[in-house]
């Protein structure tokens, strides 16, 4: 009897695709795909972009600056990209402060005028340490903190002839005489300074015991009260967004199948009106969504909701636009509600931990961060990021827009010719 | 046996009759396939103004492509349909066609009034117009008492009804209905026939389509038999019977134990067997008295004989061996 059941219940799943779709592709594309963000391949391990701007130019700085390009967990910009073939000039500390802002990178580093002198004075006890500056975006908190060691590390890699050179001649001071036996009980750490820096305007207080003297300065977020909640509010809304427009969109297969749809197709509504009017309905659905999802960050997460308000607009109004159409795709290329439930179920979760919904896509490697711009999800957070967290102006979202809009575009008329089924026989 | 009665043409309907002297509604040559399936095979029909065409056959017949044909919901391969005169695919066709689906084809989640607003709007009507329109269809339907409760909770029947308001919101001159009584209790189907009947009243033109006989006898002037996406006869109940049987009735006879003996003998006198029934023809009531003697002789013993009338039924099975249930 118990055997009878078992064969039933497997006929029934091997019968129904979705819930063999859910159940075994779906765990093994999230296993891959956090296999390839959070480890595995030597290939795909993320490495943070720093900019790096040498105002000191000399053969000690160029040296050190040698030294972090070495580096393997960083990419080392010391210009930007090549307009049309146009090499550009190297970052000053303005144009990278704007790199910064304008999200580029999560970090730059300036090392100023004599800072390989000093480096290579190394002369720690005289509190004449060589000073950085750390130009960072507050939402990449592993970036900044790695990019501090990383100085402190390459001062020494760097310059180790330097390092040497300096060791003696302390190591004479301390041991005139050159006794091997003495030399190994010298504790040179007491060579490094003791007391502090003056500190940075904006960041924390370099620390007493580092080679150089690093101040931080927020160049992004400084002002916000919690960094992460629009990006939150955006990247969930987003995830949200997808799951809510594929199933009203699916009411499209729901009126296909009780006949509803071809008695309105009877009527004046042409089978355009009637897709404009589903596009309509859904994205002024998901715009509530949004508008309901940062309210709630504005009213318990302090969000700038509404200083905000006309970034967020048309972030807001493109994104649901977007998304709807989206939905609409996935519903006009199912056959039944099963297939758009495990359908959608599988897109929209790949699509939003590809993209960056579940996590920054900052945090990602590269090669992840740049297949993340296939979704709409990424260019949705990008452009609630510059609106929220980097203060840009409006007139900075064209990419997002025109990106979303045009995806929008897409997936309509991709809808639309699927629909086409539905519209004569 | 195939037989095409050519029914009374709407040209000789007097022209004050018709609507800007073209019929409600012409098919000619229509086609329809699906893959190797031949739907609809050549159909050609006309209806007149304020007919009541039935359009009778089993199920798969081609009843409802044809009518889906009608409405643009199906394209056909060939043939036109003109809608008093006008193209069926034109904005003029579609708001002179009203079509009352199969399928209870409504919105669920709203209430009958809400529905009944939402078809009136797809198809052009609003402000007053819309809501007088709403009105009528509610006390048409009868359901003015139940019009704010969700379509989901009414009654099957209440559905149907509701269903055949959506189709008419919008006064159209030409109404389709595809078996509007399927699956429905006999007490509703009666509201329905009361409901038509109103309809036929005020001069609508009505193209049924249905597998009941009775219904087709009950409410069309003329009845157009379709098998196999053919009209295989056309006429008014009378002429079909008619044409089929001449004067000639059917006599049904029951015998004790139906085996091959039996089923030979009634075959080898012409008749055949529905539902363990033997149906004969016969010209008067004396040839009554012969078939029972004679499966007397041939050792058979029938223990009921009735002589009856007719019908749709027995035309259906005259014209194409089967029954129309079938």
């Amino acid at each position: 009897m118990i055997a009878a059941i078992v064969r039933t219940s497997l006929i029934g799943l091997r019968r129904d695709r979705g819930a063999l779709v859910l159940s075994f592709v779906l765990p093994l594309a999230f296993f891959t795909i956090f296999a390839l963000v959070f480890g595995g391949r030597r290939d795909l391990t993320p490495k943070v972009k720093v900019l790096v701007v040498d105002e000191d130019q000399s053969r000690v700085s160029r040296q050190f600056v040698q030294g972090l390009k070495q580096e393997g967990s960083l990419v080392v910009k010391m210009r930007p990209d090549p307009v049309n073939g146009q090499e550009q000039s190297e970052y000053t500390a303005r144009s990278a402060e704007r790199a910064i802002r304008d999200g580029s990178a999560p970090v730059a580093v300036v090392l100023p005028g004599a800072f390989g002198e000093k480096l290579a004075r190394f002369d720690p006890k005289n509190d004449d340490r060589p000073d950085a500056r750390l130009l960072e975006d507050s939402s990449d908190v592993v970036a900044s903190l790695m990019i501090a060691g990383l100085l402190q590390k390459v001062a020494i890699t760097s310059t180790i002839n330097l390092m040497s050179e300096r060791g003696s001649a302390c190591f004479g001071r301390v041991v005139p005489d050159g006794q091997s036996k003495q030399a190994e009980r010298i504790n040179v750490s007491h060579m490094l300074p003791q007391d502090g820096v003056a500190e940075s305007a904006a960041g924390p207080a370099p620390k007493k015991d580092e080679i150089i003297a690093v101040a931080a300065t927020k160049v992004v977020g400084d002002k916000k009260s919690n960094p992460m909640i629009s990006f939150y509010a955006a990247g969930i809304g987003v995830l949200f967004l997808l799951f809510t427009a594929s199933g009203a969109a699916g009411v499209l297969l729901d009126e296909a199948d009780s006949g509803t749809l071809d008695r309105v197709l009877s009527s004046h509504v042409t089978m355009t009106k009637f897709m404009l009017g589903k596009l309509a309905f859904s994205s002024v659905f998901a715009f509530a969504q949004l508008v309901l999802m940062f309210l709630w960050g504005w009213a318990v997460f302090r969000l700038d909701f509404w200083a905000h308000l006309p970034g967020f607009t048309v972030m807001g109004l493109c994104t649901a636009v977007a998304v709807a159409a989206f939905g609409l795709m996935l519903a006009s290329v199912c056959r039944t509600r099963a297939q758009l439930a495990a359908l959608s179920t599988l897109v929209i979760l790949v699509m939003s931990s590809v993209g960056g919904s579940m996590f920054p896509r900052f945090l990602m490697p590269e090669s992840m961060q740049k297949l993340g711009l296939v979704t709409i999800n990424a260019w949705a957070i990008d452009g609630f990021t510059k609106v929220f967290w980097r203060d840009e102006p409006t007139s900075h979202l064209v990419p997002q827009v025109l990106v979303l809009v045009g995806a929008a575009i897409v997936f309509f008329a991709i809808a639309r010719r699927m629909a086409r089924r539905w519209e004569f026989a | 046996m195939v037989q095409q009665l050519q029914p009374e043409s709407c040209a000789s309907v007097p022209a004050s009759v018709t609507h800007n002297s073209f019929p409600p509604l012409r098919i000619e040559g229509l086609v329809k396939h699906f893959g190797a399936a031949r739907a609809v095979d050549g159909i050609t029909l006309e209806l007149c103004d304020g007919e009541c065409l039935g359009l009778l056959g089993p199920n798969g017949a081609g009843k409802t492509t044809l009518i889906r044909s009608i409405v643009g919901r199906v394209i056909a391969d060939a043939g036109t349909v003109t809608v008093f005169g006008a193209p069926a695919d034109s904005k003029e066709a579609r708001s002179a066609l009203g079509w009352i689906p199969q399928e209870l084809a409504l919105y669920p989640k709203l209430s009958g009034r809400e529905n009944l607003q939402a078809f009136g709007r797809y198809n052009g009507l609003k402000g007053a117009a819309l809501e007088r329109a709403v009105e009528r269809c509610l006390a048409w339907t009868n359901l003015g008492d139940r019009s704010e409760e969700l379509t989901e909770n009414l009654s099957g029947g209440m559905k149907r009804r509701l269903n055949m308001g959506a189709g008419l919101i919008h006064q159209p001159k030409v109404v389709l209905m595809d078996e509007p009584t399927v699956g429905i209790d006999p007490q509703s189907r009666i509201h329905i026939f009361e409901m038509i009947a109103k309809l036929r009243d005020e001069g609508m033109s009505i193209i049924y389509t249905t597998h009941y006989m009775e219904e087709a006898e009950r409410l069309c002037d003329r009845i157009a038999i379709v098998d196999h996406g053919k009209i295989i006869a056309q006429g008014s109940h009378p002429q079909l019977v008619n044409a089929a049987f001449g004067s000639r009735s059917e006599v049904l006879a029951r015998f004790a134990g139906i085996n091959g003996r039996v089923l030979t003998w009634v075959k080898e006198r012409g008749g055949g067997m529905v539902d363990g029934v033997a149906q004969f023809q016969v010209d008067g009531p004396n040839e009554i008295v012969n078939l029972f003697e004679a499966s007397a002789r041939s050792g058979l013993q029938m223990v009921d004989v009735s002589l009856r009338k007719p019908n749709l039924e027995s035309v259906f099975l005259q014209l194409t061996g089967r029954e129309l249930r079938d």
